[in-house]
């Protein structure tokens, strides 16, 4: 059985169907790509995997749970982390800050009783944590400072980071490579790559930059005006004709 | 038959008006992004001018309408503009809302400066002998009056409409609210239309504002525009704030449902007599928890705030540790020098105002919670104070226990409440959330208040003071009962430090950074809200019990009103929400300008004026000061504590301090805050 099965899944807004009768499954420790033009309906689908959105009709099912009326925290703490197209950073924070925060929502080290008595702070083992993922992505050197003060690759990195803290099985990664240089993209793909064998992570990239997920997706799903117009593994997808023509235009 | 036709034409009449200010607010909100609380003073303001140009000194009526609706309304909301509002544009929603209600304490006080507090009467409508009535059928009159305020909303309403959905001037001004960067960019001048906004929806303000008289028997009187301004915000709700056709719908049938109430629900039970005049509040708060589609509503937020650059760590965290500790010795000096004045030489009235301060340092804290540390605007934390202290009272008068548990467990019952407001309030957030929590405050202190078991009826409880062992805190012990306080201010303060430092407060600054990554990442978003509205009532209720065991009275009516709770947030924000010294601040100022400075140097500024013609002084001429204060918010939105904590800072590390030298190289201890947009 898959880590998460999306079955018949399906959203419309006010009349206008976004998403169509979608079946998408991920397995445990590989990485999957869906891919589709702009307004193929890639982020409601997020939405719907994260419960930020309720899907209209199908089924989804994480580890074999239904994830039906499941709030969005609840599915971070099954193990169900994301990042943001847009980043979202806990504004006035630092990087190791926000690793801490999230590490202590993953333990549920946070408790008000502890606070009232003094005991909310981070605890060595936490600390140590938080600095090893600051180093396993190259994040030492910005650590203390305020997130506001970096740049957009380094702001993306403090998300997979905190997204990581959370001890995910299932990694949602909405756009990584949106708003980074060449240079910026081919150094995120190098620590993703690391990071996903050492923790044998399942992850859905949703991706505009091929390249991109050509090196890192081992499967791949298409999106078109809200359905499914292809999957398969990678190479199988690019050679498909009409995703050469939804996705990347006649003249390819 | 004729009854409810009555009713109904009646009730059209009231509804009107609410429909216009309702009108009004939307289109304030849609085109400035600013829910003007302040529209009710801004009404009562005009017709106060009004009134004293055409009842006062005789001004012909035409005359007095045309300098009161047309020239003085719009020209305040253009002073509004220049002076506050344009400075907030790129603010965030907390900003606006606490500078909109600094203006809703301040202006009322100086209306009464020059107009009085009282009621006038034999106030006119906007149409000669408006009195004369026209019978319909038997038993059913409508007055000249009524059918200019139902032809006046109708011709409001339909003008503004066509302006907003017509008119290149109402795009604009609609464009600006969604992100005044973006529309600048587009070419479109958005100081103009901006000032175009808050001028229409001052004189439409204004017009509500003279228009209302006659509904009200001919009476000028606050109170009448206070009410007014909660049935206004509760049709303006029933349009989510956003269609202007929905909100004058919603003002006509509140109106027309009030007066049908009044005349079939029975006048001598409990109920007719509580809801009659809490229907707004009622509807206002069944709308905002009932009412689908406000949930999914979120702020505007601006694409472009990126941009801006982010809110400062605290002062404390980037000073040296050398000048911290200077401070900390000044501090420790100046209050063991003010604490041996206050025990061995200062007389009994200034131990009564350092208790007072003490208890409203206590509760001011509980807005350091909720405001300073979730970013929630509570406007029911007054409310909170009373729940503690009725229930104080009532614990300790009648079943005899220590007072000091019963302060206890007054605090428990506050933070219970707490949590029954806040479930239905939280899915709601921003400014839904602030509005729901005033139609709390109001509704419990016209309908729970009142209630036997609440406040222990027409007879209020006597509440003793605490007598613990061999210490007596007792009325000639108020040295003993100011000990009492300041460690209760101790503890309270150092837990609120811990729970700022702690997990909650981490997390809290998560949910505050960005609500969808909290919960991305575990953390319950509702949860957390709802522990800090736990936290935060508990600790106002917490004071309102030791205020009432001070005073060994509840008092809730004159220490706990509902707009006292609009009066604390203001100076708490101003001051600093994040800090505790910001609500010590806050006490301080709050009881020792009314009680010691107001007194010394008002009739001294009286005595310039010879103008002024008042024989008393308005009690609340302190919220003036407090009012004006917040308008210093949209400045300094880290309190003007912090910005002077670091100013001095600055000084300091630049003339004084060791590492003077050292600094100057590597220009200054944090590192520049750039914003994130600039960077990639």
């Amino acid at each position: 059985m898959s880590l998460l099965d999306a079955t018949g899944v399906g959203k419309s807004f006010s009349g206008i169907s976004a998403l169509s009768d979608v079946s998408l499954d991920v397995d445990a420790g590989e990485i999957v790509g869906l891919i589709g033009p702009n307004g193929a309906g890639k982020t409601t689908f997020f939405n719907c995997l994260l419960g930020i959105l309720p899907p209209d009709s199908g089924r989804i099912t994480f580890d074999g749970r239904d994830l039906r009326g499941v709030p969005t925290f609840k599915r971070a703490r099954m193990g169900i982390a994301r990042t943001f197209q847009r980043i979202e950073l806990f504004v006035g924070m630092s990087p190791r800050e926000h690793l801490l925060v999230a590490e202590r929502a993953r333990n549920r080290s946070g408790a008000l009783w502890k606070d009232v008595l003094h005991l909310g702070g981070a605890s060595a083992a936490e600390a140590a944590r938080v600095q090893e993922m600051l180093a396993l992505l190259g994040l030492e050197a910005d650590a203390d400072r305020p997130v506001e003060a970096l740049s957009l690759g380094v702001g993306r990195l403090v998300e997979i980071g905190r997204a990581l803290m959370t001890e995910p099985r299932l990694l949602l990664l909405d756009e990584p490579s949106s708003g980074l240089d060449r240079d910026e993209t081919a150094e995120l793909a190098a620590k993703l790559t690391v990071v996903q064998q050492e923790r044998e992570l399942a992850v859905l990239l949703v991706e505009h930059d091929i390249e991109f997920v050509r090196s890192l997706a081992a499967r791949l799903f298409v999106l078109d005006f809200g359905v499914l117009i292809a999957s398969g593994t990678t190479d199988e997808v690019f050679a498909d004709a009409a995703v050469r023509k939804a996705y990347l235009g006649d003249l390819v | 038959m004729a009854d409810l036709v009555a009713a109904v034409l009646r009730g059209l009449s009231f509804g009107s008006v609410y429909a216009l200010l309702a009108v009004g607010l939307v289109l304030a909100f849609r085109t400035t992004g600013v829910f003007n609380l302040a529209f009710g003073p801004q009404a009562f303001l005009t017709a106060a001018v009004y009134y004293d140009l055409h009842v006062t000194h005789g001004w012909p009526m035409y005359v007095g309408l045309f300098v009161a609706v047309i020239v003085v309304s719009p020209l305040v909301g253009l002073l509004l503009d220049r002076l506050l509002f344009r400075f907030l544009r790129n603010a965030s929603e907390a900003a606006r809302l606490v500078s909109v209600l600094g203006l809703y304490v301040a202006i009322p006080q100086l209306i009464f400066l020059w107009f009085g507090t009282n009621a006038h009467s034999n106030a006119e409508g906007i149409v000669p002998g408006g009195s004369v009535t026209y019978k319909l059928m038997d038993g059913v009159f409508v007055s000249r009056d009524d059918i200019a305020i139902v032809v006046g909303g109708l011709v409001a309403f339909g003008g503004l409409t066509l302006l907003l959905r017509r008119s290149a001037l109402g795009l604009r001004m609609r464009a600006v609210v969604e992100s005044t960067r973006l529309t600048e960019l587009a070419g479109v001048d958005a100081e103009r239309s901006s000032m175009a906004s808050w001028m229409l929806s001052s004189g439409l303000a204004g017009f509500a504002g003279v228009l209302l008289a006659p509904v009200f028997a001919g009476q000028v009187d606050y109170l009448s525009y206070q009410t007014l301004v909660v049935a206004a915000i509760a049709a303006s709700v029933v349009g989510g704030l956003n269609s202007i056709a929905l909100a004058y719908a919603g003002g006509l049938g509140l109106g027309v449902l009030q007066q049908i109430l009044s005349v079939y629900l029975p006048t001598n039970s409990v109920l007719a007599s509580g809801l009659r005049p809490a229907l707004p509040f009622v509807v206002l708060f069944a709308v905002l928890v009932f009412l689908p589609g406000l949930s999914r509503r979120r702020a505007v937020t601006d694409p472009l705030a990126g941009v801006d650059p982010p809110p400062p760590a605290l002062a404390a965290s980037e000073r040296d540790p050398y000048f911290t500790r200077l401070t900390h010795i000044f501090a420790v000096v100046f209050f063991a020098g003010v604490g041996y004045w206050l025990f061995f030489h200062a007389s009994g009235r200034w131990v009564d105002l350092a208790v007072r301060a003490t208890i409203y340092a206590v509760i001011f804290l509980s807005i350091t919670v909720i405001t300073g540390l979730a970013g929630q605007v509570s406007l029911c934390q007054a409310t909170f104070a009373a729940v503690g202290a009725c229930a104080t009272a009532q614990l300790a008068a009648s079943s005899g226990m220590s007072v000091l548990v019963a302060m206890l467990i007054g605090a428990a019952i506050a933070a219970a409440v707490g949590v029954v407001v806040a479930v239905p309030a939280l899915r709601l957030g921003g400014i839904f959330l602030s509005l729901a929590t005033l139609a709390f405050a109001y509704f419990f202190s016209q309908v729970i208040y009142p209630l036997g078991w609440v406040s222990g009826g027409s007879r209020q409880p006597d509440v003793p003071r605490p007598l613990l062992g061999p210490v007596d805190f007792g009325p000639r012990h108020d040295k003993a009962f100011l000990v009492l306080a300041l460690v209760v201010l101790a503890v309270v303060g150092t837990l609120v430090i811990w729970i700022r430092s702690g997990t909650t407060g981490r997390y809290l600054d998560a949910i505050r950074g960005s609500e969808v990554a909290a919960a991305s990442i575990g953390i319950s978003v509702n949860r957390m809200r709802i522990l800090a509205f736990a936290v935060s009532a508990a600790i106002a209720g917490l004071g309102g019990g030791l205020m009432a065991s001070f005073e060994r009275s509840p008092n809730v009516v004159s220490n706990f009103p509902p707009e006292i709770g609009l009066v604390w947030i203001v100076l708490v924000v101003t001051l600093g929400a994040r800090t505790v010294e910001g609500a010590i601040q806050a006490a301080i100022g709050f009881i020792f300008i009314a009680a010691v400075l107001l007194p010394t140097w008002v009739p001294w500024l009286v005595n310039l004026q010879p103008w002024y013609h008042m024989e008393a002084l308005p009690i609340g001429l302190q919220t003036v000061l407090f009012g004006l204060g917040a308008l210093t918010y949209a400045k300094h939105p880290e309190g003007i504590l912090e910005f002077n904590k670091r100013k001095s800072y600055a000084f300091f590390s630049r003339h004084i301090g060791p590492g003077r030298k050292k600094r100057d190289g590597t220009g200054g201890g944090a590192p520049e805050p750039v914003p994130a947009g600039s960077a990639s």
